[in-house]
């Protein structure tokens, strides 16, 4: 049984000009111990699906199960069990703290939302996840605004695993940090799924810290995953044209001045092409994919590797 | 009376090449007050040559890309060194020509193009205003001239998008935008501040080439401002890595990071998982560059030192100069010896 089972889920939001098909029946699974990676670039819903499996966000349809238990239509009251072992790390680590709380504040707050421990246990948690991120117990009585980001991001996944969660989903945990900042924040998180078997669910736009730090990737594009695959197969075999412009799009230092990999703009969600999402991009476009929308479908001898695409 | 700052970029065609660097940047310091953010960077820049100017936040590199441009935030002041364009020195310059030089020899993009674009102005109107201004044009001439520009930065449809305001516009249309306005008057010299750092991948791809091929036609020469390795590597053909408002190493990129020569620059480049090899978490950790760039504050030494695993005690008495290791290649540390010497 997987820790987390999503199927064909999907969140659609109204807005005053029509509707946003933010995330368009998607399934995925993750098991226990596992890191899935999300990649996409704007618009694919990729933050949409973080938000829903918390259900911070309601889904439209699908449906969510955790541990085998269904969630998907869980009343508010009865979340906070479900809250306890998912949780969540932002990407903007300034956004995501109260200025006016200091850190022992922030780091109790979920221990006392949850009911956990007397007040001389809360202490020692709270000393302890702090020292497990590598933060003196000096910065306890101190506020947000006097840390680095890195550090910062380091209180966030203090806070995200004070509660001893199962599965924690990360959305672009390191995208707002340095360079040398985004190498320790992502030792930690290993670190820190070593130490406590953790699942992650890393949501991310950078390929490059994608295939360093997941086991299995979903590639998605407008509301739907267009490719899914063991980490390693898929840069060994990218099978989508969207997955290949999108390893193509990425600079890299080794290489010098070279064509385009992908014309055209982004569409919005709210302007959806008919047949396959990606048609008026892609290279290998025909008819068939104007008019009809690929299923995913295995690709090769590998079923983990699915990919939907006519052409592939 | 100054002579004209402007040409079209038909004329800028016919420009002749020469040797003297476009830009020069000598010894330039730059104060908050007592606090020195930029202290004594130096660089050139020729006709058609790309200039990648990397580091992390809290560099400088912004703050050398803005004083070129007259452009510093509020309390921050240039305190020392010059910056000549085409072998002017702007410190002499009156204000009006400094001003006349933004927009008009000088382009500049910026990572936000909504904060740049005016919300209640059709981007055409907007291009229309930057193109009167640094030309003289009847308003059917700027906006033939508009639609031309809009063209030229490839954006489908001109006709259409020209009465298009700026929300309306996806960020890689917007950026194409200002790319337009910075290049409507035949610019010398495109500055570009993170220019893609805003937008998608595949997007990023597109405006990165656009921006290149516009060098090319029009030849200009462009100082991009990133933190982006891969851009640099792909874009650049001279790198300058900056570490807490200094030069740390300068170089051709592809000579640097195939052997990085600074212990910052060894570091980064180690730190930073890369598409086509296959480290994975499960084979080890990155390699973690310790502390954060805040403890260079207050070093009488190397800026570096305190994060540096090969930091010796004269590292910590003195900032070392950047001294010449090959042709084309200066690096500022004192443990690259000369025995290094390939």
């Amino acid at each position: 049984m997987s820790l987390l089972a999503i199927n064909d889920l999907s969140t659609h939001f109204r807005l005053p000009d029509g509707a946003l098909r933010a995330l368009d029946g998607v399934s995925l699974h993750v098991d226990a111990g596992e890191t899935l990676g999300i990649v996409g670039e704007s618009g694919c819903g990729k933050s949409t699906l973080g938000k829903t499996i918390l259900r911070l966000v309601e889904p439209t349809a699908g449906a969510i199960a955790f541990a085998g238990d269904d969630i998907t239509a869980l009343p508010a009251r009865r979340l906070a069990a479900y809250r306890r072992r998912a949780q969540m790390v932002f990407q903007d680590p300034f956004a995501s703290l109260n200025p006016r709380h200091t850190i022992r504040k922030i780091l109790t707050d979920p221990l006392i939302v949850h009911g956990i421990g007397g007040l001389k246990e809360r202490r020692l948690r709270v000393e302890q996840i702090l020292a497990r991120v590598g933060l003196g117990p000096e910065a306890l009585d101190r506020y947000p605004h006097e840390f680095s980001g890195g550090q910062r991001q380091r209180i966030g996944i203090a806070r995200a695993l004070i509660l001893e969660p199962d599965l924690v989903i990360c959305d672009e945990p390191v995208s707002a940090l340095d360079l040398s900042i985004q190498a320790q924040t992502l030792n930690l998180l290993a670190r820190m799924k070593a130490d406590l078997g953790l699942s992650y669910i890393f949501i991310s736009h950078d390929l490059s810290v994608v295939r360093y730090f997941t086991d299995r990737v979903v590639v998605m594009y407008l509301g739907r995953i267009v490719e899914e695959a063991p980490t390693a197969d898929l840069w060994a075999r990218p099978q989508h044209p969207y997955t290949r412009a999108l390893m193509a799009s990425v600079p890299d230092p080794a290489q010098g001045r070279r064509a385009l990999p992908l014309k055209g703009d982004l569409p919005s969600p709210q302007d959806i092409p008919e047949g396959c999402r990606f048609h008026p991009r892609c290279p290998l476009a025909t008819d068939l994919c104007r008019s009809s929308d690929p299923a995913l479908r295995v690709a090769g001898s590998d079923a983990a590797h699915t990919v939907a695409c006519h052409h592939a | 009376m100054s002579a004209p700052l402007l040409s079209s970029a038909a004329a800028t065609l016919a420009r002749p090449r020469s040797i003297a660097p476009l830009l020069e940047v000598a010894n330039l310091r730059i104060a908050f007050g007592r606090q020195e953010a930029v202290q004594g960077v130096s660089f050139t820049l020729h006709e058609g040559e790309t200039l990648a100017l990397v580091g992390e936040s809290g560099s400088g590199k912004s703050l050398t890309a803005l004083s070129t441009l007259d452009l510093l935030p509020d309390g921050a002041a240039i305190s020392g060194g010059t910056i000549a364009f085409a072998g002017a020195d702007l410190a002499g310059l009156a204000p009006a020509a400094r001003r006349a030089l933004r927009g008009g020899d000088i382009g500049m993009i910026f990572q936000e193009p909504m904060t740049s674009l005016n919300p209640v102005m059709t981007i055409g109107q907007q291009i229309i205003e930057a193109l009167r201004q640094h030309q003289r044009l009847s308003r059917r001439a700027a906006r033939t001239r508009a639609l031309e520009l809009l063209d030229l930065v490839r954006i489908a449809d001109p006709h259409r998008r020209i009465e298009d305001y700026p929300h309306q516009l996806s960020g890689g249309m917007r950026q194409r935008v200002m790319i337009a306005m910075a290049v409507a008057a035949g610019p010398r010299l495109l500055i570009a501040d993170e220019p893609t750092t805003a937008l998608d991948v595949t997007i990023q791809a597109q405006v990165l080439e656009l921006i290149d091929r516009l060098r090319r036609d029009l030849s200009m020469a462009v100082l991009l401002i990133t933190h982006d390795l891969g851009v640099v590597g792909q874009w650049a053909d001279r790198v300058v890595v900056m570490y807490a408002g200094r030069t740390v190493e300068e170089g051709d990129p592809a000579a640097l990071f195939a052997r990085p020569l600074h212990p910052y620059t060894q570091g980064l480049l180690a730190a930073s998982p890369r598409l086509e090899d296959s480290h994975h978490y499960t084979s080890g950790p990155l390699v973690e560059i310790p502390g954060s760039i805040a403890s260079a504050s207050g070093q009488p030494g190397c800026a570096f030192a305190p994060r540096c695993p090969q930091a010796a005690a004269a590292c910590r008495i003195a900032p070392p100069p950047l001294r010449q290791w090959a042709a084309g290649r200066q690096v500022a540390c004192p443990r690259v010896l000369p025995e290094d010497l390939p």
